[in-house]
């Protein structure tokens, strides 16, 4: 009877466990958006102290964003726009601008942990990678899935990674991310999840990469809206020298 | 008896002439080769010493575990003051403050996009003071292709290499990209006032160079250098006196728990230098010992075959009583003089060859492969006191040891068997 009840109990949970591409679908409602509009703060902890960095930046889909830094002084009023795979990037000190591209990416923005790349990958996960669940387990209070990814197109920043998405909210908490030849590159720890308009958002995202010493970056949403009426001329070079 | 040898040497010329042209090959060749080695080792360190280490050079711990990559955020500060402690602590050395840094050289069209971009591997360097000796100490007015050097701030130089490439010209304002010591973003414009070619690929790959104080500025690193190079006043390394000033300084200045501490380096220890030199100081004695090698091999069989044409001769001798001892002494003395002969022949012909290669050298830039390694492109020779009696040590060694190994055989003639040998 006990072994009738065990199968039952487990056949029952493997029910009630969604596949991967389900979790993944559910994260990419919470996490993209047709456009978004937010104020954010990186804090830079780097060997010669910490930084704090502000910006204001609009996004439509994962084709577009602009970014304009508003402080500190050296760095307030520089631009960053985002237009399919390119990368623009206006300095008002010397009224330039100057485009970024291929393997000037995968530089660190302003010496943080994150790169150009990290910043402008907005797609839907489904449409990048396959899937697969390899587990259940807990993140302090929280309970989590953990997916293991694997791209499934070739111009992505990183070939693998692994990801713990919370049971109930299908946010991601923590993330791993590899490169093709299996290396760790980068480690995320996403915190102050909220439900915002309706979707459930981490405000604040701690980037550690791998590959470098220090304590990482805190990238932290002062405040977020989606689906915003944006417009179009944001998302042109002329707009960078506004 | 030398001038009775003399005279021998002299009539019976295939007892000298073979062998005089042996020594005088190899010695032509040992101080050719060591003359050129002498000058291009000699190049190649005072080019690294000059560009890149120094005869001594300070930098952070951090950073000078680290040097390949350019880490800013590891730079020295408070340079002034770090220079002011150095020349009262070594009195008569040159402290100069360097600048290393990486980033992107971008070129606008006429809305001031991109339209051109290369990676830059800048170097900022005291251009502008007027007791700077860093002009002369780069050659940079030799180097210097076209335009002038900086003579304000906000002007580069700029590698023809790359200028070729990117369609620059002089006055073409380019943009420097990339980050402050801090990590932040740094960008900045300056006006292309030269273009230079050292003919080295490891400094004309990408080469940007500018001006100290605008390098500070740019990059956020005020009273700041990557490096701070010293030289000795007489601008020659001098390995003990390196090694006792980084000893003196590290005693006080190092700290193997702070990444921030200063630690110096001398020339030797840096850019795989201490076994280039080591090889250079040693190469003399190399040269001399393959060469009496080989030449000792040819000229003892020159000798043995010398000593079967002079069988008849040696046997008169030994059958009118001159001594087995005697005749061999008067041989070696004989190799002696032919080797001396030799050698100031073979000196002559060298130094024939070598002055010019000293004067004007031979161009291999096109032959260079794109090292990161800092070779002189112009190879040259040096010729120096050694260069008149270097010769002078195989070219008699090889000539005696030939001939005494091939004389050996007079020992082993019997003098009852002399008159049955004389007899044919």
């Amino acid at each position: 009877m006990n072994t009738i009840t065990a199968i039952l109990v487990a056949f029952l949970g493997w029910q009630s466990q969604p596949s991967a591409e389900t979790i993944m679908k559910k994260v990419d409602e919470n996490m993209t958006s047709k456009n978004q509009v937010a104020e954010s703060k990186m804090i830079i902890k780097g060997k010669r102290g910490s930084r704090t960095i502000t910006s204001k930046s609009w996004s439509v889909g994962d084709k577009k964003a602009m970014t304009e830094y508003l402080s500190p002084a050296r760095e307030a009023g520089t631009k960053m726009l985002k237009l399919e795979n390119e990368l623009y990037i206006y300095n008002p000190s010397t009224d330039r601008t100057i485009m970024l591209s291929g393997h000037m990416l995968r530089q660190s923005v302003m010496g943080s942990d994150l790169s150009y790349e990290d910043m402008m990958e907005d797609r839907k996960l489904m449409d990048i990678y396959n899937a697969k669940v390899v587990g259940e387990e807990t993140i302090g209070d929280r309970k989590v899935y953990v997916i293991e990814m694997e791209a499934k197109v070739e111009d992505v920043a990183y070939a693998k990674r692994k990801a713990w998405i919370d049971v109930e909210r299908f946010v991601p908490l923590k993330e791993e991310l590899f490169a093709k030849s299996g290396q760790l590159l980068k480690k995320t720890t996403m915190s102050d999840v909220e439900n915002i308009d309706g979707r459930w958002f981490p405000k604040t995202v701690l980037y550690k990469d791998m590959l470098k010493d220090g304590e990482g970056t805190t990238f932290s949403l002062t405040t977020v809206k989606f689906d915003q009426d944006i417009p179009e001329y944001i998302f042109t070079k002329a707009a960078l020298k506004k | 008896m030398i001038k009775f040898l003399f005279k021998g040497i002299w009539r019976d010329s295939t007892r000298s002439k073979f062998p005089i042209i042996i020594v005088a090959i190899g010695v032509v060749f040992t101080v050719t080769i060591t003359a050129l080695l002498t000058g291009v080792f000699s190049d190649m360190i005072d080019m690294n010493a000059r560009f890149s280490t120094g005869h001594v050079k300070v930098s952070t711990l951090g950073y000078s575990e680290n040097a390949s990559q350019n880490p800013l955020d590891m730079a020295l500060l408070d340079v002034d003051s770090i220079i002011e402690n150095l020349t009262e602590q070594f009195p008569g050395m040159e402290w100069v403050p360097r600048i290393n840094f990486g980033g992107l050289m971008d070129l606008s069209d006429e809305n001031g996009e991109t339209r051109g971009q290369g990676t830059a591997t800048g170097q900022a360097y005291d251009l502008l003071s007027k007791d700077s000796k860093e002009v002369d100490r780069l050659n940079l007015e030799g180097a210097l292709r076209e335009g002038s050097l900086p003579t304000k701030s906000g002007e580069a130089l700029v590698s023809q290499k790359f200028a070729e490439k990117a369609k620059l010209k002089i006055g073409d304002e380019i943009t420097f990209f990339g980050s402050t010591m801090y990590g932040s973003m740094s960008f900045q414009n300056f006006t292309v006032s030269g273009l230079i070619s050292f003919g080295n690929p490891a400094l004309d790959r990408s080469g940007f160079i500018i001006d100290i104080t605008d390098a500070r500025q740019m990059l956020d690193m005020q009273d700041g250098a990557t490096e701070l190079l010293g030289y000795f006043e007489d601008n020659k390394y001098d390995d003990k006196q390196a090694n006792v000033i980084k000893s003196g300084f590290n005693k006080t200045a190092t700290d193997s728990t702070n990444e921030f501490s200063s630690v110096m380096l001398t020339l030797k220890d840096q850019n795989d230098l201490r076994s280039l030199i080591s090889f250079a100081d040693n190469m003399q004695q190399i040269m001399i010992g393959v060469f009496v090698l080989a030449m000792s091999i040819v000229l003892w069989n020159v000798g043995l075959l010398g000593g079967l044409r002079r069988y008849k001769e040696f046997g008169v001798r030994l059958a009118l009583g001159e001594s087995k001892g005697a005749i061999f002494r008067k041989l070696l003395i004989e190799a002696c003089l032919i080797g001396l002969i030799g050698s100031i022949v073979g000196t002559l012909l060298a130094l024939a060859i070598v002055y010019p290669l000293q004067e004007y050298g031979f161009d291999i830039s096109g032959l260079l492969p794109e090292t990161a390694m800092m070779i002189p492109s112009v190879y040259r020779a040096i010729i120096t006191p050694s260069t008149f009696y270097l010769g002078f040590i195989p070219g008699i060694l090889a000539m005696v040891l030939g001939q005494a190994l091939s004389g050996i055989g007079i020992y082993k003639r019997e003098t009852s068997k002399l008159f049955k040998e004389l007899e044919v």
